[in-house]
């Protein structure tokens, strides 16, 4: 192996097996495994190849892009790239047969919908996905007359029946969403070996990647795709929408422990949130509260759809929906003063850029490289700052890990900026402060019951967060 | 760093842009003419717009630019407009319904995404809609219209190609298809694949004979409708009032001396249309069409009202035509030269040319005497020189100036 061979790997569902196939391949990355505490790996037999462990959502990008000359994520990533770019540089190289699974679109399991009947609905059919762009695909397949998507982090299958009518959700065979009952099966998924056209050919990586091939472990006697063993769909009843019912979003992932303080502080008590098993549907000791667990991300837009009431998000994430959505109906109703972060313009120590005006005044060929998880805020500062011609590539976390070869320009947030040092990197400019706060709409609630809900909440809430 | 053109775009330069003037102004008067109105609609519109009549094909509906306006926060996206019937089909519902008769055209560019970036991405259209009226005789004046364009421009030997979308749909039911299979084959159709009605032979030979005379529905106009009402007339009686209509076209076509012929199975890129469908030939490449599509207008929740139109293809005329064959004479032109002390004398001396009917501009240092029928030099009099002619005049004021080039 002579050329110099980047590969992009995932972490999470499918490091296991993807560690065991290379390594069973002969390409020495003995560096990925589950506990890694860098991202970055060189093999140990193979000089000119090196890895990156990547959240798979972001590896056909960089595959696409030509970061990377290979990759291995699942076939839904890949699909998700397709549908929206399908002359990308991206190639399908061979399905690794494992990391099964599928993507469904769903409704609420108490719903009576069929496809069918949606395609001739009149109104619009919304779409929670995490997958816009299958889930777009899918629409126009379908011939629906009217649709509207939903991008979300994570989370879809909470969303209908109440905040959409349909999801495109992945999941293994047996689709352990009791709430949920599909209605077509739109993809299997599985573990892929990709790679970039371009290199393909010019590096000849069709006889480099044949000791994965070989790795492989013989196909078995082909097993038919099992009939999803599917518990018998259980009909979720919902709280009927009530105009007089506040509707409080909640975060999932690690602010769910800060913001379960604060709410006992303020009197609100949760039943099983955090939730061990999943659930995102806690019950509460407020009267007319209903109450799910989403994505922080995804909450701005929600309310703004008047989806929710009340949201428990970050000014990161309402600033980053608002330069999407200048003029969107969201607003800060209080600071919860919770988890402060900065958010900051990063570059490698290693190059010579003390500010962001070196970058802009820069005249390098290519574009500059911005990565961020928020992408909107990345292109309002790099429009703002007007950076010469540059691209947004957009990160799926461990964004630190993008600088120097991924990226150009970082805007990430950091607490004490500690990660962003022992990456190796600087930062050039601070942004915003940021922390959590209390969302709602800017619409006229026409309820009084609620709109003295919705107050109170509010004030109870500011009250814990100056006491906290 | 060098600025580039955005990948599947084309510029339209001076002399490019003299022909589409020239395509663009007979394409208007002979609509004027007709009584047409015209018309311009956005460039941006709804999606939902070309999703809401179920009539697009997804695979061209994948290929439309949509995007999230900045107040999309809803999801509902917006398109650079991909087809021309659409908006005008709109427009007319929302604010010329109580019209009987709406006899509409426009020239807009229309967008749609081309993946090798070799063909653009955007395309001009000259077209022409008229809502309210019935067969034959509305579809019969769309054909005559877009022929008296064509004569217009001097392109000889266009070719007509006739179609009707009832026909195909009626055969494909005949073809005994489950209701998904048929909507995929006309989708199929449509997009200009006609593999998938060969490929269907090879699955289901029982029914070769019947695809085999769908697409032998080609060729030679005399005797067409005879021949049509023969294959299909007794074996297909749903198809007999299609097979009418179609005939009925076909015959006065042949009255007015128009060289067509009928290609059953091809109806590429109309996908909303009902009834005949027309399309332009010239030299094998397709140069407009349209058609009749009663549905589309109740289908966007307007009244049930009949509609038809057709689009010429503005870039392929332009390839088609020769500009010097078709340009009007021009004014002769001319150049005032005039010292920086004198300039407002020179602007004014221009300023009564024009309005006099001539090409003039002042001298900014640059331009080639030989570029112009005259120059005037301005002094304590005004001295004319026509280059070709080798004549030197003097006028003393500008009414004897005029009075001179005038001779």
């Amino acid at each position: 192996m002579k050329t110099k061979l980047k590969i992009a790997l995932p972490k999470g569902r499918l490091l296991g097996e993807t560690a065991a196939l290379l390594s069973r391949a002969g390409w020495g990355l003995d560096g990925y495994q589950e506990q890694a505490r860098f991202y970055h790996i060189e093999s140990k037999t193979l000089p000119q190849l090196s890895g990156r462990v990547f959240h798979e959502k972001d590896i056909p990008i960089q595959v696409a892009i030509g970061n990377y000359d290979l990759g291995i994520c699942g076939s839904d990533w890949i699909e998700e790239l397709l549908a929206k770019y399908p002359s990308s540089a991206l190639m399908k190289v061979k399905n690794l047969k494992y990391g099964e699974g599928a993507l469904y679109v769903a409704a609420s399991a108490g719903d009576k919908a069929t496809v069918e009947a949606l395609r001739v609905k009149s109104g619009t059919i919304r779409i929670a996905s995490e997958y816009p762009n299958l889930a777009e695909a899918f629409a126009i397949g379908m011939r629906l007359r009217r649709f509207s998507v939903f991008p979300l982090w994570g989370g879809a299958e909470v969303y209908p029946p109440e905040s959409a009518d349909l999801a495109l959700v992945g999941a293994t065979e047996d689709f352990p969403f009791p709430g949920l009952k599909p209605l077509s099966r739109t993809l299997s998924i599985n573990a892929f070996l990709i790679a970039n056209r371009n290199s393909w050919k010019a590096k000849g990586l069709d006889k480099m990647v044949s000791p994965i091939e070989a790795a492989l472990t013989p196909e078995k006697a082909v097993p038919k795709p099992k009939a999803a063993k599917r518990p018998p769909t259980k009909e979720v009843s919902y709280p009927a929408a009530d105009e007089d019912m506040v509707r409080l979003a909640l975060p999932d992932g690690h602010q769910q422990a800060p913001t379960q303080q604060l709410l006992d502080k303020a009197g609100i008590r949760l039943n099983d949130y955090p939730s061990e098993r999943g659930n995102r549907r806690p019950t509460t000791n407020l009267e007319g509260v209903s109450v799910k667990v989403i994505r922080p991300q995804d909450m701005p837009l929600q309310v703004a759809n008047d989806n929710f009431d009340l949201a428990v998000t970050g000014q990161d994430w309402l600033t980053e929906h608002l330069c999407q959505f200048p003029s969107s109906p969201v607003k800060e109703l209080a600071d919860l003063k919770l988890g402060r972060v900065k958010v900051v313009a990063v570059v490698s120590q290693d190059k010579d850029i003390a500010d962001i005006r070196d970058l802009s005044e820069s005249e390098s060929a290519l574009p500059i490289r911005v990565a961020s998880e928020y992408i909107n805020i990345a292109d309002r500062y790099a429009r703002d700052n007007r950076l010469n011609r540059y691209r947004l590539i957009p990160t799926w976390g461990a964004s630190e890990a993008f600088l120097p070869e991924d990226a150009d320009l970082l805007i990430e947030n950091t607490q004490t900026g500690r990660t962003l040092a022992e990456h190796n990197l600087k930062i050039i400019d601070t942004l915003f402060e940021s922390t959590a706060c209390l969302i709602g709409s800017t619409r006229r609630v026409s309820s009084p019951a609620k709109k003295e809900s919705m107050e109170s909440i509010t004030q109870t809430l500011r009250r814990a967060a100056e006491e906290l | 760093m060098k600025i580039q053109r955005s990948k599947g775009t084309r510029d339209l330069s001076p002399t490019d842009m003299v022909s589409f003037r020239l395509i663009e102004s007979a394409f208007r008067e002979c609509c004027l003419k007709w009584g047409y109105q015209e018309v311009r609609t956005p460039t941006l519109e709804y999606l939902h717009l070309f999703t809401a009549t179920g009539t697009l094909t997804p695979s061209m509906l994948a290929k439309v630019y949509s995007f999230l306006d900045w107040d999309g926060w809803s999801g509902e996206r917006v398109v650079l407009r991909p087809d021309g019937t659409i908006p005008i089909s709109r427009l007319y519902i929302d604010s010329l319904a109580k019209e009987k008769l709406a006899k509409l055209f426009y020239v807009a560019n229309i967008f749609m995404f081309e993946a090798t970036g070799k063909k653009s991405r955007e395309k001009w259209q000259c077209g022409a809609e008229l809502i309210g009226a019935r067969p034959p005789l509305a579809d019969i004046e769309l054909v005559m219209l877009a022929l008296e364009v064509l004569r217009e421009l001097k392109i000889k030997g266009v070719e007509l190609r006739l179609s009707h979308a009832g026909l195909i749909k009626a055969l494909l039911a005949r073809l005994g298809l489950s209701a998904e299979e048929q909507v995929g084959m006309f989708d199929q159709i449509l997009d200009g694949d006609m593999k998938a009605l060969e490929s269907l032979k090879l699955k289901r030979p029982e029914l070769e004979k019947t695809i085999d005379s769908l697409l032998a529905l080609k060729g030679k106009p005399s005797g067409f409708s005879k021949e049509l009402k023969e294959l299909f007339a007794e074996d297909l009686p749903e198809c007999r009032p299609y097979i009418e209509n179609c005939s009925r076209i076909a015959e006065f076509l042949e009255a007015m001396g128009c060289d067509y012929r009928i290609d059953i199975a091809s109806g590429r890129g109309f996908e909303y249309y009902t009834g005949v469908i027309f399309q332009i030939f010239k030299g094998g490449e397709k140069i407009g069409g349209g058609g009749r599509y009663d549905a589309l207008i109740p289908l966007m929740g307007g009244k049930d009202v009949p509609a038809s139109g057709f689009a010429l293809y503005l870039e392929r005329l332009m390839t088609l035509i020769k500009p010097e064959a078709l340009a009007q004479p021009q004014p002769p032109r001319i150049l005032i030269r005039a010292e920086l002390a004198r300039a407002r004398d020179g602007f004014d001396i221009a300023g009564r040319l024009h309005k006099a009917g001539y090409r003039a501009e002042c001298y900014l240092g640059v331009q080639k005497d030989s570029d112009f029928d005259w120059t005037v030099d301005v002094k304590d009099k005004f001295i004319l020189t026509n280059r070709a002619k080798k004549q030197k005049l003097t006028a003393q004021t500008v009414d004897e100036l005029l009075a001179l080039l005038k001779r």
